[in-house]
């Protein structure tokens, strides 16, 4: 279903996706970053963005998620033109974490993921039954329920991701956008949180990602955006998008690309200088 | 609900603990016993510090007569002293002690630093400059502004036109945190240049005066400037209170903020207002108090047990620290000593124990 869809996007048929950047130009102070990009999000998966460093994968999540605005062209969101919604509005469509999220020091698990019930309530309604509810669901969902009331500082880096992610929950949207969840998490945590993104995901979350390595965004992504200088190099599933020449062409990087052993998809083997037999 | 469904296979069994919350119908707040005991402790603390303060003096009146008069209960003769003498003293230690606390607290929150403090954001240095001027320099401008305005006025209005200009300079498409503090710094520095050559080429009697001022004190504080920093002390807990809810989500970043549906730079900006203005009110009614606003939100974070600065509670640590120390300054040592004094000998140790604590993780 989800590869017909891939398909139906690519061809311009069928504009299913809840979330599009049409035609968006994004810079800072100057310097143009993206410009004239489209992509759409096909729903129900998880899509991927990689490209080098300095390609815009970032700016473009931070685009899709409000962060930025574009200087040209729009981001649509379930119809709507996302600069045109009120703040609060896309909060309760669209979760999003950054990277490195900073926590004040001492807070406790349950008060942080707690939080994220924030675009549901006003002062006079800071903490109803139906927040409690949430709140005790996510934290179960992410397997943190036992660490409720330890502080956020006294975690490890994976359960403290876990955690992160709990509060993005917590905000009940079924639209997830997580800039590199991975990045400073040693490679068990790191599949221990993208098994987690994958559960979230079979349970029907819309899942964006900007990851940095290629070998996990690959097993875990049904859809891969390959950027290179502000522009989509390539899109679609990892294993029509990862060939060697395209890996090439938007890393500069000589590689092999294999079956994985352990898996359905590609796994990249990259040939550097040295250490290398080619047989 | 929207949002994904749970997963079969998850443990059902395990209840997480959240935290309880009190509801009255549609209105919830979530519920922090210790939080709430703290505070009341601190306002009932607050209370009576500020009732034996009322009573120490050269005619000394027990501690439930002063409470007895300020309930309208009391003697005449008794009325005369509390209403009229001690009174404006004694609220202007209560007013200027909660004003700095709240400055405080919102100075942290927003610099997400613990050695934060409204000085940094050029208001104290500002409102000193102002003061040093009017007070030292003679001629036409000078007595023009004192009459017209009134000095409590000039100095507020002088640390308010600080701090806007500190916030306009650190502005660069929003205002960072840390942006604020070094430009903060270096206005106050200037700030600080121009006070001390005016004092430098003031006229010795001038000086004296100046300097007395530039202590802070509680002494001969009359109504009249105490009414200023009074109203605005209330008005501005007023609007701190309406905001402080969307401010929750600041403490992890704007990134985060905006994703949770906070237009961070507008509550920002009313905040730091909040916190000009505040610190700007307590400097014109007592001078520039040293200390108060650094140690307040942090003795507050400290016995609440909270990880961000609680207003309220650090407002009232302000005033118990100011109206103590005050008493302390007046009755525990042979001579009459100014507030300032006695807050900087509690307020420096303890910013030295903040930088090791800091140095140390």
């Amino acid at each position: 279903m989800a590869a017909q869809h891939i398909a139906e996007v690519e061809a311009g048929v069928g504009d299913t996706s809840r979330l599009a950047a049409k035609g968006v130009t994004v810079g800072y102070g100057g310097r143009i970053v993206i410009d004239e990009l489209d992509v759409a999000i096909p729903p129900g998966v998880i899509t991927t963005v990689i490209g080098p460093n300095g390609c815009g994968k970032s700016t473009l999540l931070r685009t899709l998620s409000r962060l930025l605005k574009p200087t040209r062209g729009t981001v649509v969101l379930d119809g709507d033109d996302i600069v045109k919604l009120r703040t609060r509005d896309v909060a309760k469509k669209l979760g999003l974490l950054p990277q490195a999220p900073v926590a004040p020091e001492g807070l406790t698990v349950s008060d942080l993921v707690a939080r994220g019930r924030h675009p549901h309530q006003s002062w006079l309604r800071q903490w109803s039954s139906d927040d409690v509810a949430v709140v005790e669901r996510a934290l179960a969902m992410t397997g943190v329920s036992d660490l409720a009331d330890r502080p956020v500082d006294s975690l490890s880096g994976g359960q403290r991701q876990r955690v992160w992610i709990s509060m993005t929950l917590a905000q009940g949207t079924d639209l997830l956008l997580l800039d590199e969840p991975t990045t400073y998490l040693d490679l068990a945590h790191a599949i221990d949180v993208l098994d987690l993104v994958d559960d979230l995901h079979e349970s029907g979350c819309t899942v964006v990602m900007v990851l940095h390595d290629l070998n996990l965004a690959t097993r875990y992504s049904d859809n891969l955006v390959v950027m290179r200088e502000g522009a989509i190099l390539a899109q679609g599933h990892p294993r029509d998008v990862i060939t060697a020449e395209l890996l090439h062409e938007a890393f500069g990087l000589r590689a092999k690309v294999i079956d994985d052993p352990v898996g359905d998809r590609p796994l990249i083997v990259p040939i550097g200088r040295t250490h290398v037999q080619l047989g | 609900m929207n949002g994904p469904d749970v997963k079969p296979d998850v443990k059902p069994d395990v209840k997480p603990s959240v935290a309880p919350g009190v509801r009255f119908g549609q209105v919830s707040f979530v519920w922090r016993p210790l939080l709430v005991f703290v505070t009341l402790l601190l306002a009932a603390a607050t209370f009576l510090v500020f009732c034996v303060s009322i009573g120490v003096g050269d005619f000394p009146i027990g501690l439930s007569r002063v409470i007895a008069t300020i309930l309208g209960r009391g003697e005449r003769v008794d009325e005369f002293v509390v209403m009229d003498l001690r009174m404006p003293r004694a609220l202007a230690g209560l007013v200027v002690g909660i004003a700095l606390g709240v400055s405080g607290a919102i100075t942290q929150s927003i610099a997400r630093n613990p050695l934060a403090s409204p000085d940094i954001l050029g208001v104290t240095g500002g409102a000193s400059a102002v003061s040093v001027f009017l007070v030292t320099v003679s001629g036409g401008t000078a007595t023009a502004i004192v009459s017209s305005v009134g000095l409590s006025a000039a100095a507020l209005l002088g640390g308010l036109g600080t701090g806007l200009l500190v916030y306009f300079l650190a502005w660069r498409r929003g205002v960072d945190g840390f942006r604020l503090i070094l430009i903060g710094i270096s206005v106050s520095a200037v700030m600080e240049a121009i006070t001390t050559w005016l004092l430098v080429t003031a006229d010795i009697r001038d000086v004296a005066k100046a300097q007395a001022w530039l202590v802070g004190s509680l002494d001969n504080r009359s109504w009249g400037e105490v009414r200023i920093a009074l109203w605005c002390t209330l008005v501005l807990l007023v609007v701190v209170a309406s905001v402080a809810f969307q401010f929750k989500p600041m403490h992890f970043g704007d990134e985060i903020a905006a994703g949770l549906g906070v237009r961070y730079s507008m509550v920002r900006a009313v905040l730091l207002l909040c916190a000009v203005l505040l610190a700007a009110a307590a400097v014109s009614a007592a001078g520039p108090v040293p200390f108060v606003a650094l140690v307040a939100p942090q003795v507050a974070m400290r016995l609440a047990r909270c990880p961000t600065p609680p207003m309220v509670a650090s407002g009232l640590v302000g005033a118990l620290l100011l109206i103590g120390a005050d008493l302390v300054a007046r009755t525990a040592l042979p001579i009459s000593l100014p507030v300032g004094v006695v807050t900087a000998a509690i307020g420096g140790p303890f910013l030295v124990y903040l930088l090791v604590r800091a140095n140390l993780r």
